[in-house]
């Protein structure tokens, strides 16, 4: 037989941007422990639609975790409490019966909150218009074997690519900063032969937009990391020191 | 300028004043302990900086580098508030990995910054100062044994030792990883040689400072 529960939420809802937010406390009654916390959260809209009341406004698509939309700071942490899951990867059985949980939006400068937990998240998007790309020139696609790529380089690149851009390392971070996910995306390519061309001009650009953005200054606290869903490693952010130095250096 | 407009340029700057401090306190460190070991080479080696240029150098970089520490941190702390946005969350939690050091370095340098204080009370003021004015020092030796005969002084002391270990048990390492010296298998490396560095730069100035409280008692 499946295990229910029941249980209190604090939702923040917020009706703009401008306006002023509060939090608001549902009961739930009955929720299987086997639902996923974003069902849960379905369940409730369909319960505040059958009141005819507003259902809360959140962020989601793929509920596979790979997406990166979902993003609720759960109980005072980015994506829940579990670790290295996204929010839609996070199920009610991590939660006792009868226990208060607290959901809130990101709360960061640069991003504000556009409804309830919904908050605008386009100031990543505009990191990486700023250079988290290769420009390549197309022509005649050389051989994948040409150019050889030590495996550790690969293993390494690829586990920084595995960044799903979601906002949890700023919203986790006491100062605000974005360096994980600039860190991330400046690594992924800078590992590789492709990406080491445009290593230098992409590692300034793209700090000097996460600066501009209003994002925090990185302290080394490492609770970005901690929090990340997708476990992307603070070592990156030395990464990405190295080459801003380097390339400031080499100016 | 870079050091100045860039967020990994004030923290370049952050870590390399905060890097140069640490290479004093051990200087320092050292020569502390030799008043333990040789009451007289201690006489010795505060007659031989005094108030000479070569100490006199010293000092005023040394108040420069400290300055600069300071004034950047609380420049980085408001801007750092600000980025976190108007609103709180209601609730925190703490993750495990995260050293609780590494959020409170404004509070542990509050208790440094008023351990210098007194500390430049205590020793700064009645010897290089007094040099500089041209009037005789007082012995530093006789100072150390003063001092450190009074407990609410070891006191002072010991709650400064603690706040500056937790302050380089996570400045030495994060200031290595700032300037980008670090990876995935030097992460822990470079975290338990901060821990040892810290432990050890400690160790020494407690050690004083407990062995001339002890020594006044018998």
């Amino acid at each position: 037989m499946e295990k229910t529960i029941n249980i209190t939420l604090k939702v923040w809802r917020q009706a703009g941007p401008k306006a002023k937010g509060g939090f608001e406390t549902y009961k739930l009654d009955n929720i299987s422990t086997d639902s996923s916390f974003l069902e849960m959260l379905d369940v409730l809209n369909e319960k505040l639609i059958n009141e005819r009341k507003e259902p809360v406004v959140f962020d989601h698509d793929c509920r596979e975790g790979i997406c990166g939309m979902c993003s609720l700071y759960i109980n005072g942490h980015p994506h829940g409490p579990d670790s290295a899951i996204t929010t839609c990867q996070l199920h009610m059985r991590k939660f006792k019966d009868g226990e208060t949980i607290t959901v809130e939006p990101w709360r960061s400068n640069a991003f504000p909150v556009i409804k309830d937990l919904m908050v605008d998240r386009r100031a990543y998007d505009k990191i990486i218009q700023a250079g988290g790309f290769v420009s390549v020139n197309t022509g005649g696609v050389p051989d994948a074997n040409a150019i050889p790529i030590p495996k550790k380089d690969a293993d390494e690149a690829m586990d920084a690519a595995s960044c799903i851009g979601c906002g949890a390392c700023a919203a986790a971070c006491k100062n605000g900063s974005a360096m994980l996910f600039v860190a991330a995306k400046v690594s992924q390519l800078a590992l590789l032969p492709q990406g080491k061309v445009e290593a230098a001009r992409r590692a300034k650009a793209m700090v000097a937009k996460m600066d501009e953005l209003g994002f925090g200054n990185c302290t080394n606290t490492g609770a970005c990391a901690a929090e990340c869903p997708k476990s992307v490693s603070l070592s990156n952010i030395a990464r990405l020191n190295r080459e801003f130095i380097c390339a400031k250096f080499k100016d | 300028m870079w050091l100045f407009n860039s967020s990994v340029g004030r923290k370049v700057v952050m870590c390399v004043t905060g890097a140069s401090l640490v290479l004093f306190l051990l200087f320092h460190a050292s020569m502390n302990l030799v008043a333990i070991i040789s009451p007289e080479g201690y006489d010795m080696i505060c007659e031989f900086l005094g108030a000479n240029w070569y100490a006199l150098v010293g000092t005023v970089g040394l108040a420069g580098l400290a300055v600069i520490h300071i004034l950047y941190a609380f420049i980085l702390s408001v801007q750092n508030y600000r980025a976190r946005g108007n609103a709180r969350y209601e609730v925190t939690d703490r993750q495990e990995s995260v050293e609780w050091a590494s959020k409170n370095m404004l509070v542990l340098g509050f208790i440094i910054l008023g351990g210098i204080c007194v500390h430049l009370i205590h020793f700064w003021a009645k010897m290089q100062l007094v040099e500089i004015l041209g009037a005789i020092p007082e012995n530093g030796m006789e100072l150390i044994r003063y001092t450190f005969s009074q407990w609410y002084n070891l006191a002072i002391y010991l709650v400064w030792f603690a706040a500056i270990w937790f302050h380089l048990t996570h400045g030495i390492w994060s200031s290595m990883h700032t300037l980008g010296w670090n990876n995935n298998i030097w992460m822990p490396r470079i975290k338990c040689i901060s821990n040892i560095f810290a432990t050890l730069i400690v160790l020494m100035f407690a050690s004083v400072a407990i062995y001339y409280f002890v020594i006044s008692l018998i």
